[in-house]
This record gives structure tokens, sequence and C-alpha cells, in this order.
């Protein structure tokens, strides 16, 4: 990245926008919300989360296990279905051409809008593909349509496509069964990037990869993003992925949102505990020193601890932590923080 | 130190090959070519296999936990050859001793029963427990091992577990026997940094306390060589490296291993004026 | 389930219509319980009147009630189609999910058998099998032979989805955790073939009655049952066509239809619900 284009970066901070950002997430609330015999249950997998995306960026989220990870990303592809209802909020897409509100739309036009603008690779989508059917046919029952190709000429571009992310002709005619994981998901990866989407929403694409191939199908991506000028929300536990891929960096922690900001910024200079703690925890070639797992079990989300999410897991938690909740805080840059320790929190 | 008698697993010269595609573009697919090694019952170790998607790994792990037989070589758990071990009682004993964890969490779950009843089952046929509340003891003390605990799953669908959690939940499952060699393919690949340090601490005391040896299949080589002992790098069926972790990862000899150790990616952000390495290679980047 | 009914219901016009005509039959043949004449018998009200006040739909030149005839006949007919419905799904469900699971030689035995099936010829059997048996030819007699000649398609289907199944991570887990084959076939794997077994119950169904109609109408069967086949059958002995008694063969012949239409109609309802590729993207979200 020329400094010119951190410019660029710095420039395209939320507050600062000029132009409308590809993606605008604000107060979204989305809750699974499950009644049986009368008992009303609610998981507050996403809480209160205010983002946006700028127009050919690559925004990553990263976060603990079970943090509602999927589910933000679940809402704002708008894939969802009950129990996992949005509760309050909006997503507003801007695709260049058109402006959506996503959750003023009905259910089908919304379900129409992820088909034709986003490219949704879901987590475990490995298993989405049907074991009785040949790869070939997954690829014309899913992508023929958009492509509007005839049939010879969008087999031929399948397999263009295929070799980019190093899979043989071959796996066309493999039933899922036959193929190892990674190529699974590298065919999910290309089922979804094949007709070339504006945006471009992936949860965890590349976990079963071997690093060479990762690092290829990293590339893969970006090259479509770069020649589409896509956005994309690249969701990875793999914080290296974050490290050499990302633009900017949400860190989430049951259900919200406690830090972004560039990515570069956050891992120099990270201020919340959680990420602090995350960034230490990464083991790396050459170096066996012992490391350790967060003390304490991930919070409830039916039953969240008040105040601060994180405090029965701080280790620097003060009272005010047990009591009020930490506003999203900016600390210039972009970087945002949600902790009292950061900004000084005191009861407003 | 490997004599045959003392060997928990015995893999020799192991090889599996595949007919797939069309009858028309049949293939022969040599998934697995000539392995052997051997891990002993003395030593308990974390044994790690390490290589390209598609090298078999998967494949090597589904022979030894005599899912599947290898057209050619033997493989032997206890000097005994796993192609012995047909009769249901063998069989429940081999499992008793032997477990797997496996890749993806989503698809080792039956998205319609709930995931209690796994580990509540595996209470039943591989301990003593017998009564509902003894199995709920059982499966909670290995919930609590990974930090989870049977309230927090009971009753509930896999659907509405995230992937850390129901992966937590295959390791407790795996563990209610007591094996001696727990066979994971992939175990980390869904849980986040902090979790999967934990997770291979918790290999690390199974190794050290309950004496049990692991197979460890993984794509991440910081935690391969946080924590193995041995190590195995696979291309294309084949063994292509083999020995202690540590000096493997440290210095790789054949091309691949070099290819492979080059291709991980560092935690470490680039300098600001410095492209991202993603960006910095597709220049030199030849398909 | 019941919200699923009433989606169903609401949104899918097919569903509602045949569900409407099925619970009509079901109503009549319910009706039957409360017929002022026991249905074998015959001369019990005047022959050949046309439908009037005092006989809705009619009598019959033998001296019985058509509308009372016709619910008792429902019913036999109704009765016989789940019976034979019943049976064979449990001999497909069997033989596909042992031969899906098992595989290798099980699954060839079993297949061969299921073809033998598939291809020998329906009709002529059955004949052949009211000569030998004539007199002691039964209703239930019946319904076990055509149940035992009408599994075979459904069992390849049962069985191709079990055979993917198998390859399922969640199997190795069910097995590691000591289940028993019938406990997995039955707990786990069953659900999953449930939806197609619904579905084709009804086509089953369909397809048992109109073949016992045929057989009926030729006199093959036991016609001394009430059934909408022997009901026809007495009507052509006595040349109704031709003596002018139009309303005791088309008033039968309409309620088959409908019977049919009904259950046609739910089955293609169910099938489009329960069609893998739209339940595919129902279950998306939840992957
Ligand atoms: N259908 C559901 N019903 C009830 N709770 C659910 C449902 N689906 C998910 N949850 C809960 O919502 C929370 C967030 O889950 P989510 O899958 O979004 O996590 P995640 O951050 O993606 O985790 P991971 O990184 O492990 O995939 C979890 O506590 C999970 O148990
Ligand atoms: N049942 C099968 N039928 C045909 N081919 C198969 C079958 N199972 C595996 N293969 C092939 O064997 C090879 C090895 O697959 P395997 O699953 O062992 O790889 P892996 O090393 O585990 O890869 P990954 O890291 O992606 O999980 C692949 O080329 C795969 O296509
Ligand atoms: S707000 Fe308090 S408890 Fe929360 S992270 Fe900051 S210091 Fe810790
Ligand atoms: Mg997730
Ligand atoms: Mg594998």
């Amino acid at each position: 990245m020329t400094l010119h284009q951190l410019n660029n970066h710095l420039n395209s901070v939320p507050e600062t926008a000029p132009t409308s950002p590809a993606l605008r997430v604000d107060g979204l609330k989305a809750y699974y919300q499950t009644r049986w015999f009368g008992i009303t249950r609610e998981v507050r997998a996403v809480d209160d989360i205010t983002l946006r995306i700028e127009h050919d960026e690559i925004y990553g989220i990263a976060g603990e296990s079970s943090s509602g990870k999927s589910s933000l990303i679940k809402t704002i592809a708008g894939a969802i279905r009950p129990p996992l209802n949005v509760v309050s909020g909006s997503v507003n897409f801007d695709f260049g051409t058109r402006k959506v509100d996503l959750y003023s739309l009905k259910p089908e036009e919304r379900t129409a809008i992820r088909w034709k603008h986003l490219a949704y690779i879901m987590q475990g989508s490995m298993s989405v593909l049907n074991p009785l059917r040949r790869v070939r046919q997954s690829f014309v029952d899913f992508a023929f349509r958009h492509m509007g190709l005839p049939m010879p000429a969008f087999l031929r571009a399948v397999e263009e496509h295929l070799l980019k992310l190093h899979l043989q002709p071959g796996v066309l005619d493999s039933y899922p069964h036959e193929l190892s994981g990674g190529m699974r998901q590298r065919v999910v990866i290309a089922l979804a990037t094949v007709c070339r989407p504006g945006f471009i929403i992936a949860d965890e694409p590349t976990t079963a990869l071997d690093v060479v191939v990762q690092k290829s199908v990293l590339t893969m991506i970006r090259e479509v993003q770069r020649e589409m000028r896509a956005s994309i929300l690249f969701v990875t536990h793999d914080m290296a992925v974050h490290a050499n891929l990302t633009d900017r960096l949400g860190i989430m922690y049951a259900g919200r949102l406690v830090e972004e900001g560039r990515t570069r910024d956050l891992f120099r200079n990270p201020r919340h505990p959680y990420t602090i703690h995350l960034i230490r925890s990464l083991p790396r070639i050459g170096d066996a020193e012992p490391r350790k797992g967060l003390e304490g079990t991930p919070p409830n989300l039916a039953d969240p601890p008040p105040g601060c999410r994180f405090h029965p897991r701080c280790p620097i938690a003060m009272d005010v932590c047990r009591v009020v909740v930490p506003p999203m805080q900016s600390l210039g840059g972009g970087h945002r923080v949600a902790c009292h320790a950061v900004t000084g929190g005191t009861v407003q | 130190m490997s004599g045959a008698d003392t060997a928990l697993l015995d893999v020799r010269g192991v090889s599996r090959s595949f007919w797939t595609g069309g009858l028309l573009s049949r293939r022969r697919i040599d998934a697995v070519k000539d392995v052997s090694f051997t891990l002993t019952d003395a030593r308990p170790e974390i044994f790690t296999i390490i290589g390209e998607s598609g090298s078999g790994k998967s494949t090597l792990a589904r022979m030894i936990l005599n899912g599947m037989t290898p057209t050619g070589g033997s493989i032997a758990f206890g000097g005994e050859d796993l192609t012995t071990i047909r009769k249901t009682r063998d069989r429940m004993r081999f499992m008793s001793r032997v477990q797997p964890i496996f890749q993806n969490p989503f698809e080792s779950f039956n998205p319609l029963s709930k995931v209690d009843r796994y580990l509540t089952m595996t209470a039943r046929n591989f301990t003593d427990a017998r009564s509902q509340a003894e199995t709920d003891a059982a499966s909670d003390r290995a919930l609590r091992k990974v930090g989870l605990s049977l309230a927090e799953v009971k009753d509930r669908f896999p659907h509405e577990l995230s992937g850390g959690q129901l992966q937590r939940i295959a390791i407790a499952r795996a563990l209610i026997p007591g094996p001696r060699l727990i066979v994971a393919d992939e175990p980390v690949s869904m849980v986040d940094a902090s979790l999967r340090v934990a997770i291979v601490n918790l290999f690390k005391d199974l190794r050290d306390e309950l004496k049990v040896s692991i197979i460890y299949i993984t794509h991440d080589l910081a935690t391969a060589y946080y924590i193995s002992d041995r190590i195995i790098i696979m291309q294309k069926g084949e063994v292509v490296e083999s020995g202690d972790a540590r000096a493997v990862l440290d210095n790789p000899q054949h091309p691949y291993s070099i290819l492979l150790k080059n291709s991980v990616l560092s935690p470490d952000v680039p300098d600001d004026d410095e492209p991202q390495t993603i960006e910095r290679d597709r220049a030199a980047r030849s398909y | 389930m019941l919200k699923i009914f009433r989606d169903l219901l609401r949104f899918n016009l097919e569903f509602a219509i045949g569900t409407l005509i099925v619970s009509i039959i079901v109503g009549l043949s319910v009706l039957s319980f409360f017929s002022p004449y026991p249905p074998e018998d015959i001369y019990v009200v005047a022959p050949d009147v046309p439908p009037s006040w005092e006989y809705w739909l009619g009598t019959t030149s033998r001296g019985q009630d058509v509308f009372w005839q016709m619910t008792a006949a429902l019913r036999n007919t109704l009765l016989f189609g789940i019976a034979v419905a019943a049976i064979s799904r449990v001999i497909s469900l069997t033989i596909g999910l042992v031969s899906g699971y098992m595989g290798g030689m099980t699954d060839r035995v079993l297949m061969s058998i299921n073809d033998t099936f598939i291809i020998i010829p329906l009709f002529p059997i059955l004949v052949l099998f009211y000569f030998v048996m004539r007199d002691s030819m039964s209703w239930a007699l019946l319904a076990l032979i055509m149940a035992a000649l009408g599994w075979a398609y459904d069992a390849r289907l049962i069985r191709s989805v079990a055979m993917s199944l198998r390859t399922r991570e969640f199997t190795s887990q069910c097995i590691f955790s000591g289940m028993s084959p019938r406990q997995i076939m039955t707990r786990e794997h069953l659900p999953y073939v449930l939806p197609i077994v619904f579905s084709t119950t009804l086509n089953n169904m369909n397809w048992s009655i109109g073949m016992e109609v045929t057989l009926s109408v030729l006199g093959f069967t036991d016609i001394n049952t009430p059934t909408i086949g022997s009901m026809l059958y007495w009507a052509n002995q006595h040349t109704a066509l031709v003596a002018g008694v139009w309303w005791w063969i088309a008033l039968p012949v309409i309620a088959v239809m409908m019977l049919f239409i009904g259950l046609y109609l739910l089955a293609t309802a169910l099938n489009e619900y329960i069609d893998p590729r739209s339940r595919l993207s129902r279950m998306g979200g939840a992957a």
C-alpha cells in the first residue's frame, strides 16, 4: 500500500466519508428468540453493532468463538430465518447502481438481492453441496442462470475459475464425499465467486485449506476484489490472514464490537484487553514459549454479564465495568474502542 | 524402542487408492502411498501430520480409525492387526481405546439430533455409568475439561451452537471413554486463536497427565510447532519429510516443506509503507 | 409439525385442495359406521331406485343403498390402501436403510432382490395368486401380497439417501459413541428418509387402490367385501349401464377419482416441500 493509498484509507473512516459507504450497519440487534411452552429464551448474538465498509475495502472480523460473528454476517447478508430475528437497527447497502435498506424489503426481495449482488460464503458451507449430485450439477444449479452464457462457454469459464483455485477440472465429475475437506471448501468458494459479485461476504472460507492453497485462494479473492472494486467482509479466526489481507479489522466479543480500526493499528497497538490477549496468544513457528488461553468461560449470550461483558475475565476490570456498558469511543485515525480503562470511563 | 510388542500404533507401508469419475472418465487416485510410522506405548506423544490439501491425511486417519481398509500395507494397534478387529465386542474395545475428533464441527453432529445425546451414548457404552445421573456426571466432567458445562449444552441442537462450541463438545465426547489414542483431524481450524491455544494446551495435558497419544492433523504450522513431538509432511499421498517437529519446521529440507513454511502468513503486520503480503505475492506468482 | 401443516394449507393451493378432497373422502368412510344396513347384506331396500329423497344416491339392483354402500366401500378401499402402504413402507425402509448403511455384500444381495421385484410383471402375478388361492383369497391377504410387491422402488431411493448419510462425519461420530448399527439407522438416519416415505406413501396408496379396483372389476379378488372395486364388479355383473342404473357405476367412479386426485395433489405438494433442493435453500441459513 502506498502512502497515497494509505491516506485514502485514513480519509475513508466513517465520520469523514464523503460518499456513501458500500455497507452501513447501524445499531443492529439480532437475537435468537425461541419460545418453548411459554418460556421465551433470547440469545443476544448481535447486540448493537454499528460499522461501515467502504467501496473497495476489505473489512475483517475476528473474535471469540460463539461471539456472534456468523450471526452478524448472516444478518448482514439477509440470510436469517427464525429464530434469528432483527430486533432493531438497519443494514444499508450501496451497490453503486442501487441503494437498498435490507430490512425494509420483503423477504423475497431480500433473497433476490442476495443472489444478485452478494456472494455469501457461509461457515461450514462445505456441507451445502448436495451429496447426491456431482459438483458439475451444483454449478449448473446455482450459477448457470446468473452467468448468462451458453452451456459450453459456462463450463469453460467454471473450469478456468477452478484452475485459479488450484482445482483440476476433474473435480467437476466428483461427488462431494469424494473430495477432501479443502477441495470441497474451494469448490464452494468457486461457486460463490464465479459470477464476480460486487460485495463478498465470507465466513471462515479458508479454514480447511493448507497454507499454500490458502495463500492462492486469498490472492484469488483479492484479485476478484480488485477487478470489481468489490468490498469484502471477511470473518476468520486466523489472525495471520487478517494481518495480511484486511484493511480494517473489527473485534467482537459476546455479541458486541469491542474494538475497530486499521488492521495495522490494531495489531501494533491493541487497546481493548481482549484484543491484547488475542494478539498475544498467537503462536509462531520457531517460538515454543508456553501460551495461555483466556481464563474463565465465554459468557452465556442468553444471560450476558451486566456492564462490560468482558469484566468477569478482564485482568484490569474496575468497579464501573460491572455496571456501565462501555460505549464505542474514537481514539482518532478511525480507531474505536469500547473500554472504560482506555477511554477513562466515568458514569455519564 | 519401537519393538513390535510395545508399539501402540504401527502403520506399515500403508497405501490406499480410489476409483472416481464417470464411466468414461474413470481415474485412479492414489490418496495414500506407502506411509509408515510407529507410536510407542511407553512414550505418549503428539504426532503431527501436515500436508497439502487432498494429500491423504484424512484418508490415513480414517484407516487408522479402522473405518476404511488399506489397499496395501497394514496397520496394527496394540499389536493387533486392524483387519482382525471385526466382531462387535472387539470393535467396542478398539473404540474405547482409539477415539476420533473430526474436521468440520458442523458436519460431525447430526443436525436432527440433540448434541448431548452423543455424550450420553458414549458414557453409557464405554464407561460404567448406567443411570441418567451417572452419564450426566460423566458428560459434565468431560465438558468441563474443555471449558463448557452440561447445563450449556443440554437439549440443544447443533445449529444452536457455534462452531467452536461444537468442536469442544466433540473433543469432550472423545475424552469420555479414556482413550489411549486420539486421532484429531483438524480439530482447531474452527476455533478462535485463544481457544486454539487452550485446546492444544489441553492436548499437551492429555499427553503428559493421562498419557494419551495424539495424532494431530492440521494446517496450522504454528500450533504444530508449539505442541508436537514428531511430524510428518505429506504431499500427494506420500510422506516427503519426517522427524522431530521443531527440527523439521525450523529447517525444512524437502522443496515442498520449504514452500509450505514460506507460505505461512506471519501474524505480524507489515510496515506502513509496505504492501500487504498477499499483494506483494501477486506480482511474483505464476499459476 | 402443526405449523408446517398450517403454512402448507395457507400457501400451497394444491395442498389445500388435496386436503379438502381427502378429508371429504375420509369423512364419508367414517359415516359407514353409522350405516343403517350391514354393508354385506343384499336386498335390504327396494332395488333399482334412482336418486331420491329417501335414497340420496339411489339403490342397486341387489337392493343396497348406494350411499351407504359407498361409504363402506370407500372405508375398505382406503384401509386397503393404507395397509398396503404401511406394510410396504416398513419393508422398503428396512431394506433401504440396511442396504445403504451396511453396503458391501449385504447391499449387493439386497439390491439384486430389490431389482428382481422391480422388473417382475405385477399384474400377471396377482392374477396368478388369485387362481392359486381362489376362495381363501381375502382382503387382508391381497394387501399383504401387494405390499410384498410394492416396496422395491422406494427401497432403492431410501438406499441412496442412506448411502450418502453413511459417508457423513456424524455417522462416524455415532459409531465412535458406541451406537449399534440398529440405533444409528433408526435414531439417526430414519428421520432423514421419513419425508421421502411420507410422499411416496400417498403415491403408493394410489397405486394399490388402482390395482385393487382393476383386480376387483375383473373379479380376481374377494368380491364379497364391499370395496369400490367390488361395487363396480357387481354393477357390471348386473349390466347396470345397459339397464339404466347409471348411478350404481357413476358414483363410485366419481368417488374413487376424487380420492386419486386428492392423494395425487397431496403427494405433489409434499414432494415439492421435501425436494432436497428447495429444502436446501430453506436450511441454508442454519448451516
Ligand atoms: N439457532 C440458534 N438458536 C439459539 N442460539 C443460537 C442459534 N444459532 C446460534 N446460536 C448462539 O448464538 C451465539 C453466536 O453464534 P455464532 O454462530 O454467531 O458464533 P460465531 O462467532 O460465528 O462463532 P464461531 O467462531 O465458533 O463460528 C452462540 O452462543 C450460539 O450458541
Ligand atoms: N471416498 C472417496 N472416493 C474417491 N476419492 C476419494 C475418497 N475419499 C478421498 N478421496 C480422494 O483422496 C484424496 C485425499 O483425500 P483426503 O480427504 O485424505 O485429503 P486431506 O489430506 O485430508 O485433505 P484436506 O487437508 O483438504 O482435508 C483426494 O484427492 C480425494 O479426492
Ligand atoms: S471496560 Fe473494564 S472490564 Fe471491560 S475491558 Fe475495559 S477494563 Fe476490562
Ligand atoms: Mg461462526
Ligand atoms: Mg482432511
